[in-house]
């Protein structure tokens, strides 16, 4: 049996969802042009990561494993939808940015897999946990990558302009790469390889 | 465990069930909250669009309200005879209008790819600052750009020529690129340029490609050539024939 400190760290880096299992990067590349939708995103994704795995544990034993995947889908497309209301109530300039890609986290792949690998066979309180370590884990590689994006893409952080731009007259060109998809790609290669070179057993074998 | 088919039915019917109702009272929950922040949301960028909107005001949702009440007049303007009758400017719904085959025509084929125009639209008229007649005259416009319909206002000054300003209030074009035409320094550039030459119908305003140097054009913006001419299109077909021409024609630079 797994212990709980483990079950929260070992996502981090050790078994990140997204370097090492290559999960959720559709999201990872969509909403990580800047910062603030990057931070939102990622408590969105750790809220229903948590939520889905709780429930889904508490109610394990009852779940007929014929429709177990479509149970799975049903309590987490309910719990996105929830939570698309509430950022739609309260933080609407964010939700507006994050338009399509709140309701997509039901096809997040981390989501899903989380609920299956690991909620069907564990007690709630270590599901928990293992929700928030994933979560935390696929909010390390958005939060690294939407660094990057926003500061050399747009030369501001959190909206705020760091490297003034030639645009407007100060020194910095922005890189055009790094606001399109294809920037997130190469930072989130960059990420996975920084991660295994420090851990060479998530190498894969040829 | 043993799961009968009637079992694992009735599970199923339990969980949808209990999932419903709570997405259900989120959903009606929080619509008064979302009303309220789209309902807002709206006013800022028409405030914004008519250069009233300043940095303290952004922040302050009771500042906003204030200020729409105040300078802000919503009004109906026809786009086929009579078609604005009975409609109450506050509540009047544009996008329900442009939907409905029985109040709205059938446009398509057109540059800005606008399928179907209302025949009512809602504009703004900006009270001035004195209180004394009208400033400014806000028209809602749309049309496609590069991967999404661009949602906005353009600000006339009352003589129907002078533009003073164009925001997009809802767009999903490439940050960065086509995204620009939410860029400050971008939409700087109409304040002050005219949208038609002197005697004649047809809008000349327009996106150039490369550096503006004349009254009717903007600078294009780089690497976005399809949203700069997706803006040309859609400011040249709202303020075309088919779109506000006879209104700003009859009303505007008529000289009322």
């Amino acid at each position: 049996m797994a212990k709980n400190k483990e079950v929260l760290l070992d996502p981090l880096f050790n078994e990140n969802p997204i370097a090492l299992q290559v999960l959720g990067i559709c999201s990872a590349l969509a909403v990580t042009t800047k910062m603030e939708t990057a931070l939102v995103m990622s408590l969105a994704v750790i809220v229903v990561l948590i939520f889905s795995n709780l429930t889904i544990s508490l109610i394990r034993n009852f779940i007929p494993p014929s429709i177990r995947i479509i149970v799975q889908l049903t309590i987490i497309a309910s719990l996105v939808i929830i939570t698309d209301q509430v950022l739609k109530a309260f933080v609407y300039e964010t939700a507006k940015q994050l338009s399509v890609f709140v309701g997509l986290i039901i096809t997040n792949c981390i989501v899903m897999g989380r609920a299956e690998a690991f909620a069907m066979q564990q007690g709630p309180v270590k599901s928990v946990i293992d929700g928030i370590g994933n979560g935390l884990g696929y909010s390390i590689v958005l939060i690294f990558v939407a660094f990057f994006r926003e500061l050399f893409g747009s030369g501001s952080l959190f909206g705020v302009q760091l490297l003034p731009l030639a645009t407007e007259g100060g020194w910095y060109t922005p890189n055009g790469l790094l606001v399109l998809s294809p920037g997130a790609f190469f930072l989130i290669a960059i990420f996975i390889w920084i991660v295994r070179a420090f851990k060479p057993d998530q190498i894969e074998e040829e | 465990m043993e799961f009968t088919p009637a079992k694992t039915v009735g599970f199923a019917a339990i969980v949808c069930f209990v999932c419903s109702i709570f997405v259900a009272s989120s959903a009606v929950g929080l619509k008064d909250l979302q009303k309220e922040n789209e309902i807002l949301d709206k006013q800022k960028k028409v405030l914004d669009v008519a250069g009233i909107l300043n940095d303290q005001m952004a922040a302050d949702a009771n500042l906003i309200k204030k200020a729409y009440s105040e300078r802000i007049k919503p009004v109906l303007v026809d786009l086929k005879e009579g078609a604005c009758k009975g409609q109450d400017a506050n509540t009047f719904d544009q996008q329900k209008f442009a939907k409905d085959p029985a109040t709205s025509t059938n446009v398509s084929g057109n540059k800005a790819k606008v399928q179907r125009t209302p025949n009512c639209a809602k504009i703004f008229e900006v009270k001035s600052e004195a209180g004394n007649g009208i400033d400014t005259v806000i028209l809602p416009v749309e049309g496609k750009g590069l991967w999404s319909t661009l949602y906005g206002f353009i600000a006339l000054a009352p003589n129907g020529v002078d533009i003073k300003g164009l925001t997009f209030y809802k767009h999903a074009e490439t940050p960065g690129l086509g995204g620009e035409v939410d860029n400050p320094k971008w939409k700087a550039q109409w304040k002050g340029k005219k949208a038609f030459k002197a005697g004649e119908a047809a809008p000349a305003l327009y996106v150039k490609k490369g550096k503006a140097n004349d009254n009717y054009s903007v600078d294009g913006l780089s690497g976005a050539t399809l949203t700069s001419n997706g803006v040309t299109n859609l400011l040249q077909f709202w303020l075309g024939e088919q779109g506000f021409g006879s209104y700003i024609a009859k009303e505007l630079k008529g000289g009322k």
